[in-house]
């Protein structure tokens, strides 16, 4: 139960993209195309699928205060929190290169659709991200940080499937000429995110801390945005099936 | 100005407005848009990156000639990673209620691509002194586009500038509220910084008419 709920919350509540604006450059760069934002997609999943737990483990018996407790008793006061960035961001690098090799070797169709984008990935904040998130909302176990960033992976995911989608079919509509490109794929992005709020509510049904006035009268403003995202999703669903007819 | 010579000042003014970082190159957009909701956690998130893409630039640009192309990229990284880190605690150390409210941000200026995109594109390529003008110029273009999102929706959205009060007492109805005015909670939420800068990038392609896209 803890694994779906966390697995949904990461995925359309703390949405990688719309929620937290992570890895909003590549977001940005490489969703003119359905089949390029597909295969970055994919890779974000892969990536952050192995460096969340990874990273999970590395907080866990080398960063945190009293980590190091499994050298022995002497070391239980040491506290290297402040060194977690430079050591992530260098898990993140080298599993990044790590896995773009195996990928090579093992597998070279995947990695000619995948290859170009996996050095784009290092960089990409989202998988730095789901680290740090994963660091500050104390994810407690394994497994739990695997979710979370399998989760995280998918909702970005479908982020940049979504806006893809989206920007091919503008691309055929009448915007006045300085919110063409950049500009109104900003405020595409916005509305999105408008709709991604909906999803909000969704998980509340045990949380006590939720006052009940506050629920009644924000239930008329969610019908409003469930409207639009269930739209969104139409729009979404209806590409996709197109793009498989295609 | 009589230290910069005419191309070495353009590295500094052309990034404000017709090279800006966000508006045109579409670089470090992530941290742009998270922390907006106040102008004084966008105005520490511009002065962050000032310090670490000026002296990035430097220290990159001084290693050009020693960096083995191959593994630049975790070069780069490790560079940007310890820069980052010392303002980490320096912000913890002397302004600790702020470093809460960035939380993870700060440790997302690592990856910010505007950094990674200077060390790339300018640093690689140039002298100390042109890189650290190059790094001081893109950082100032960031940190415009960022006070001016974190002005309007501060302003908008809790009617506060650097939390003083500049429309009056929304609870007292002083100032502008005793007429009738009401805070925009909506421009507190994510969305509403998007929509912001895509407002920004209209207004600034509708006047400079040689940046539409087509």
């Amino acid at each position: 139960m803890e694994h779906i709920e966390l697995f949904f919350k990461s995925i359309f509540i703390d949405n990688m993209v719309f929620a937290t604006f992570l890895g909003m450059c590549s977001y940005l760069a490489v969703s003119k195309k359905v089949s390029t934002a597909v295969g970055l997609g994919a890779a974000v999943i892969f990536v952050l699928a192995v460096t969340v737990p990874l990273n999970w483990l590395l907080d866990q018996y080398i960063l945190k205060e009293g980590a190091l407790v499994w050298l022995g008793p002497e070391y239980a006061e040491y506290d290297l929190s402040f060194l977690s960035f430079i050591l992530f961001i260098a898990t993140i690098a080298t599993m990044v290169q790590l896995v773009e090799i195996i990928v090579e070797k093992f597998s070279p169709s995947l990695y000619n659709s995948l290859g170009i984008f996996l050095p784009l990935i290092a960089v990409n904040c989202a998988i730095l991200g789901g680290s740090l998130f994963m660091q500050s909302r104390e994810i407690p176990s394994l497994a739990l940080a695997t979710t979370y960033g399998v989760g995280s992976g998918i909702g970005w995911f479908l982020a940049i499937l979504a806006i893809a989608a989206i920007r091919e079919k503008i691309r055929y509509s009448s915007i006045p000429a300085p919110l063409r490109g950049l500009g109104i794929t900003f405020i595409v992005t916005g509305l999105m995110a408008i709709g991604f709020m909906s999803f909000g509510g969704m998980l509340t049904g045990g949380d006590e801390e939720a006052p009940k006035e506050k629920v009644v009268s924000s239930k008329k403003v969610e019908n409003k945005e469930d409207l639009k995202a269930k739209e969104l999703k139409k729009k979404e669903l209806a590409n996709n099936s197109k793009e498989i007819q295609e | 100005m009589g230290l910069l010579s005419k191309k070495d000042a353009a590295l500094i003014t052309d990034p404000f407005a017709d090279n800006n970082p966000i508006t045109i190159q579409v670089l470090g957009i992530c941290s742009a848009l998270a922390i907006t909701a106040e102008l004084k956690a966008s105005i520490v998130m511009a002065v962050s990156v000032l310090f670490v893409l000026g002296a990035g630039n430097v220290v990159i640009s001084l290693m050009r000639n020693i960096i083995p192309s191959k593994i630049r990229i975790i070069v780069q990284l490790i560079v940007v990673a310890t820069l980052v880190i010392i303002v980490d605690q320096v912000l913890k150390a002397f302004a600790y209620e702020l470093s809460k409210t960035l939380g993870a941000f700060i440790g997302l200026i690592i990856t910010n691509c505007i950094i990674m995109g200077r060390f790339e594109a300018f640093a690689l390529a140039n002298g100390p002194w042109r890189s650290f003008l190059d790094g001081i110029g893109n950082a100032l273009g960031y940190g415009v586009i960022l006070i001016i999102v974190g002005f309007f929706r501060e302003l908008l959205g809790s009617g506060t500038l650097l939390g003083f009060k500049v429309l009056g007492d929304p609870i007292e109805k002083t100032g502008l509220y005793a007429f009738g005015y009401e805070n925009n909670g909506f421009m507190l939420l994510a969305p509403m910084a998007l929509i912001v800068v895509g407002i920004i990038i209209w207004i600034q392609r509708s006047r400079n008419v040689a940046l539409i896209e087509d």
